[in-house]
């Protein structure tokens, strides 16, 4: 998109985190800064890893090529390159790649005067991502629990890991998760089918309505409207939901309960009410 | 300020990270072991509480025999010195009095040899419980000679499965899921309620009177999926019944071993026998083995026992995994307790009757059952 031209009054310097003004400049119309430049780093160096890899690795077909961790007995120590070594090394690569980039975002918030909603919601993506590769293989004592890099590899991954615990929708975590993603879709096309019904008239003639008509139609429609505001920190808080208990589903399967879930709702057949 | 803050944090979390890496501790919690059985990164793991396997640690110790084995001198069919003995005239004296007293500990050990003998007339078959351990003895070899594809050189004793109580805690019998009429409200169809079997899922309450009652080459194929679009006769017509019910079987093998899907299985891909692992072709034989046991000893000796050990249906108890396994993938964590009892891993000799004659207190005896078909 073209550069608008009152951008440039908000390009101040300035409001970095780190490093004074090193790399706080523009180019072109993205924002470089000194999380810019390790988000480049990094990236690039674990890109070049996983193509080392699959170049050692059986197969160039995309879908095949795997990345895979260590085995379990390395425990949480350094394993050679090409028995899990890689994993790690991309691994550190990723978080460093992810965490640079919300950094960045902190500080277009910071020079821009703007909250961190942004950041903070690309955190908790963040956290889901290392609660897969860090957070659980710490608790469980080795590297090897976390997901392999690979189209097909990851899903083979989650598949078996879910069946480590018999009936993963048996997961309370899981369910709640599930339950704000489903909750987020709604929400989103609801809330986008309101505005384009609002302010895309199909006839050009036809004047654009004002919230207020979005107001009257969900209060005709369920009695209540939560509004202009609302409607962005409910689907903030819905979204953050679903990423957050997606990471708890998965970290408390294996250091919190190593059983299959379905055993897990036998205090709810133990209940007194009925049993 | 605010880039010492950070620049302090950044080196707290790799001075954190560079003692863990460096430490190979196995895990920060401490409380959980895991196993690999697939490739690295293939997420085939079976994770086991640590406080948990010691409970089983101490569930599973094998009792000390009662004296040292000696099998120097005339066998007891040689001595002819009891009556009535069908099955165990192969061993000596020593030994013969040996087993018994063993079997007692494992069997009966607060009734003693009065729960299978008249002590008035220990040769007697009027107590029931004699005629069934007799088969349970044939049963017993038969499983460590004819078996050895699940139980390998191992092998199996009556402690195996009876752990000191007269009847094993792990049986199950045909009424265990009473079916409900098919109606147009209430029908259950066998699943829909909690069952105990399937993990506490809702799935099948009774898959084993499914999968695990037919003799071998009748019992219904375990399957999950067809290999078509729909389900075509030749593929066994697998349906989502199917489907389910093998789950529910395979929830109760996984918990009756203590393990899960990925001690056998890659996931991606449940029937695929170049992907599971070599544990598949144990457990494989092990589902023969148990339909083989069921149909051939445990089955026919349902009119043998009194109404008080039948089930619902008046069926006979049965075996499933659970039965010897009790929550450890080897019984017994593979102690080799049946090396001490010799005479429990010989061949049943070929042509002895299933069963034989039942000898009342009278001297009179009695065909229970025909003999084992070859």
């Amino acid at each position: 998109m073209a550069l608008l031209s009152f951008e440039r009054k908000y390009r101040v310097r300035g409001g970095t985190l780190i490093g004074g003004d090193l790399f706080d400049f523009w180019v072109g119309p993205f924002y470089v800064g000194f999380f810019g430049v390790t988000t480049i780093f990094f990236s690039v160096l674990g890109t070049v890893l996983i193509f080392f890899g699959a170049a050692l690795g059986p197969t160039w077909n995309p879908w095949l090529i795997n990345i895979a961790p260590p085995d379990l007995s390395y425990g949480l120590a350094f394993a050679p390159l090409q028995e899990g070594g890689l994993w790690q090394v991309i691994t550190i690569c990723a978080i460093g790649a992810f965490v640079s980039w919300m950094l960045r975002e902190v500080e277009i918030c910071r020079k821009l005067g703007i909250g961190y909603h942004v950041p903070f919601a690309f955190g908790v993506a963040i956290f889901a991502y290392v609660s897969l590769v860090v957070i659980r293989p710490l608790l469980l004592g080795a590297w090897g629990h976390g997901f392999p890099y690979g189209i097909f590899s990851h899903l083979d991954w989650v598949s078996n890991f879910a069946y480590q615990y018999l009936h993963f929708h048996y997961n309370p975590a899981h369910m709640i998760a599930v339950t704000f993603f489903f909750a987020t879709v709604l929400a989103l096309a609801l809330h986008g089918g309101m505005v384009l019904s609002a302010t895309n008239p199909a006839d050009e003639n036809e004047k654009v309505k004002t919230p207020e008509y979005e107001d009257s139609f969900f209060r005709d429609f369920i009695g209540y409207s939560i509004g202009t505001l609302g409607i962005h920190r409910l689907g903030l808080i819905l979204a953050l939901n679903a990423g957050f208990w997606s990471a708890v589903c998965v970290i408390i399967s294996g250091p919190f309960w190593t059983k299959g879930w379905p055993e897990w709702w036998s205090w709810w057949l133990n209940l007194p009410i009925w049993s | 300020m605010r880039t010492w803050a950070l620049g302090a944090i950044i080196a707290a979390f790799l001075a954190v990270g560079t003692l863990i890496m460096l430490s190979e501790e196995r895990s920060l919690i401490a409380s959980v072991e895991t196993v690999q059985t697939g490739f690295r990164g293939t997420g085939m793991e079976v994770g086991r509480d640590l406080e948990r396997l010691r409970e089983l640690m101490e569930a599973n110790v094998v009792p000390e025999p009662p004296w040292e084995l000696d099998t120097s001198g005339e066998t007891v069919a040689e001595l002819g010195i009891y009556e009535n003995v069908q099955i165990l005239g192969d061993l000596t004296d020593d030994q013969f009095n040996r087993f018994m007293a063993a079997i007692t500990e494992w069997v009966s050990p607060d009734q003693g040899c009065a729960y299978c003998h008249n002590e008035e007339n220990l040769a007697s078959d009027e107590v029931y419980a004699k005629v069934v351990s007799r088969r349970m003895i044939q049963m017993t070899r038969h499983i460590n000679t004819e078996w050895a594809d699940h139980v390998a050189g191992t092998g199996v004793t009556c402690y195996t499965c009876h752990r000191g109580m007269n009847v094993p805690a792990n049986i199950w019998f045909d009424g265990d899921a009473p079916e409900t009429p098919p109606g147009w409200a209430g029908y259950t169809g066998g699943q829909n309620k909690v069952s105990v079997q399937a993990g506490y899922t809702s799935m099948y309450m009774d898959p084993f009177s499914r999968y695990l009652s037919a003799p071998l080459g009748e019992a219904k194929n375990i399957r999950i999926e067809t290999r078509t679009v729909l389900p075509q006769a030749e593929d066994d017509g697998i349906s989502l019944q199917d489907t389910e019910g093998t789950y529910s079987l395979m929830i109760h093998m996984s918990t009756a071993l203590g393990a899960n899907c990925t001690l056998c299985h890659n996931t991606r891909d449940f029937s695929s026998w170049e992907q599971a692992t070599p544990q598949r072709v144990t457990a494989w034989h092990g589902l023969q083995m148990v339909r083989d046991l069921n149909a051939d000893y445990l089955t026919p000796l349902g009119p043998v026992y009194p109404e008080h050990r039948l089930g619902l249906a008046g069926d006979a108890p049965k075996a499933n995994c659970a039965t010897c396994h009790i929550g450890v993938q080897k019984p017994l964590n593979g102690a080799p307790m049946a090396d001490d009892y010799p005479s429990l891993k010989v061949a049943n000799p070929e042509g002895q009757p299933a069963m034989d004659r039942r000898m009342d207190g009278g001297g009179q005896s009695s065909l229970l059952l025909a003999p084992a078909a070859e």
